[in-house]
């Protein structure tokens, strides 16, 4: 059973329709992206996911329907958003900020572990714990933005463009940790890039959306192979 | 010198409760950029409800942490019913909302106990008192002050719902991200203003008699009190009021006469947003256009 479905999303700003009609699924512990050009909607379907826009059509998680649910309540499933310029709270703390993260969690001793954990694997956040968010440089303030995340011990991720703004070093040490987490934690995630090269080396599958609709879909090796997927987002 | 160390204590005494008003002022800003012109009102009233209680016989510790219970759930019910409807409304239609509920609640309170000042006990024992330097109240209100002070900041700093508030308050849409429910943390904060409202009001009571207009003067000192520590900083909030009530008695002592005291207020609150509309710490905020 897929682990996300959605059938026949649409999602409008006012009287703009900007996707129209998405069928995509997921399975459990994979590695998802959407690739698109800026405009696409990449974004506006992780929003629409986690009911952050109104929506029209299907979207299940784990078998139950969340479409039209408030984000609030979503989130409590385990579905945890690394959205679109970070979010980070940024008058608080380092610490203050990947709290937050675990807030709907009710295992007090296993989120001070969990802190650890991310430490371990962020170690930069740790030196920088007591300072104040805001004062984190762009790479930086995204390594909280998934560590923030990750304390919600999510079963599902959304990641929006993680790699945007970030030097090409920082974003291999980055992607390198998601695969991690993938990996030995089972976190499922679906993930939003223009860089789709960095992206597609990353994922299992892949969809491409042209303009609100999903127009390729397949493997990462696929589409990778793909010739107009080549020319056009991968530029060989 | 004796005469004028008495002035700065009582100074100290009084703007004590004006730093808890703007303190209250300043949670519901902070939480909503909007400036609550009934948070006086709302004090006030709640000031009727401990009267009530004291005269039905209840003692009076007991009746001050049931008015404050009563206050916190009035807060949450006006933001909830009056507030919730007109959030995303233009500013104007807010500050209609808010006079028109500073005008209501006055109006009712008048009408259900009349107009008459009546007096208001304070719980205070003699043995406090600091001789002819500060009145036994006088003591007892700074020290219930800083107590209030001292609980807010504990809740904002080391618990998880003081975190998430200020999450809410600053970052709604990150905040809906980690699971938190925003629109009640604004209700909550609304109840804590309330709370805070109403022992300042409780606080107050004894030394300027309960009418229903009698935080009128107090409100207008509150809001300069904000103003001069930065309308975004609750420290300086209080910080203000300590130092527009130090202000307020000893020019009115020494200077202009009690006749201008008001005056001292208002020339306060021109002064910063005409000189540092930021305050003395608040942040400025710049925006690139």
């Amino acid at each position: 059973m897929a682990l996300l479905q959605a059938a026949g999303l649409r999602a409008s700003y006012g009287i703009t329709r900007v996707l129209h009609g998405l069928d995509f699924s997921m399975a459990e512990g994979t590695i998802t992206t959407l690739l698109g050009a800026n405009g696409a909607g990449k974004t506006t379907t992780l929003r629409a996911l986690c009911g952050m826009v109104r929506t029209e059509g299907e979207v299940s998680f784990a078998g139950q329907r969340i479409d039209g649910r408030a984000t609030e309540d979503i989130v409590r499933l385990g579905i945890a958003h690394v959205p679109d310029g970070r979010g980070t709270f940024t008058m608080l703390t380092t610490e203050e900020n990947l709290r937050l993260g675990a807030y709907t969690r009710k295992d007090r001793d296993a989120v001070e572990s969990d802190l650890e954990r991310i430490y371990g694997y962020f170690p930069r956040l740790r030196e920088r714990r007591a300072q104040q968010a805001g004062t984190l440089s762009g790479g930086e303030q995204q390594m909280l933005a998934v560590s923030r995340a990750l304390m919600l011990r999510p079963k599902l991720m959304l990641l929006d463009e993680p790699s945007f703004g970030l030097a090409p070093l920082i974003v291999k040490e980055l992607f390198g940790i998601l695969k991690a987490v993938n990996e030995k934690e089972r976190v499922s995630m679906l993930v939003v890039e223009q860089n789709a090269a960095m992206a597609l080396d990353l994922a299992d599958n892949a969809y491409l959306i042209e303009t609100g609709r999903i127009v390729l879909s397949g493997s990462a090796r696929d589409i990778k192979s793909d010739e107009a997927v080549r020319r056009s987002y991968l530029g060989y | 010198m004796d005469a004028f160390l008495h002035q700065v204590l009582a100074g100290l005494a009084t703007g004590g409760i004006y730093a808890s008003l703007a303190l209250a002022l300043v949670m519901i800003y902070q939480a909503t950029h909007h400036v609550n012109f009934a948070q006086g009102a709302m004090g006030m009233c709640c000031t009727y409800v401990a009267w009530s209680l004291i005269n039905a016989g209840m003692p009076y510790w007991a009746a001050f942490v049931l008015t404050v219970l009563i206050a916190f759930v009035f807060g949450v019910l006006i933001e909830r019913l009056v507030i919730r409807p007109v959030e995303n409304s233009p500013i104007l239609a807010v500050v209609v909302v808010f006079i028109a509920l500073l005008v209501i609640i006055t109006s009712i309170t008048g009408w259900i106990y009349s107009y008459t000042i009546k007096t208001f006990p304070s719980p205070f024992p003699d043995q406090i008192g600091l001789g002819r330097y500060m009145s036994p109240h006088q003591v007892g209100a700074i020290g219930v002050t800083l107590v209030v002070l001292l609980l807010l900041y504990l809740f904002f700093r080391f618990t998880p719902l003081g975190l998430a508030m200020r999450a809410a308050a600053q970052n709604p849409e990150s905040s809906r991200l980690v699971g938190i429910r925003v629109g009640w943390m604004l209700a909550l904060g609304w109840g804590l203003a309330a709370a805070i409202g109403s022992v300042a009001g409780i606080m107050i009571a004894p030394s300027v008699y309960l009418d229903p207009n009698m935080m009128a003067g107090v409100l207008l000192y509150a809001f300069a009190a904000a103003l001069v520590g930065g309308i975004d900083n609750p420290a300086g909030a209080v910080f203000g009021g300590f130092l527009v009530g130090v202000l307020e008695n000893v020019l009115g002592a020494y200077v202009i006469g009690n006749e201008l005291k008001l005056a001292v207020a208002l020339v306060l609150i021109v002064g910063v947003l005409v000189v540092r509309p930021s305050g003395f710490f608040g942040k400025v905020h710049v925006t690139r256009v």
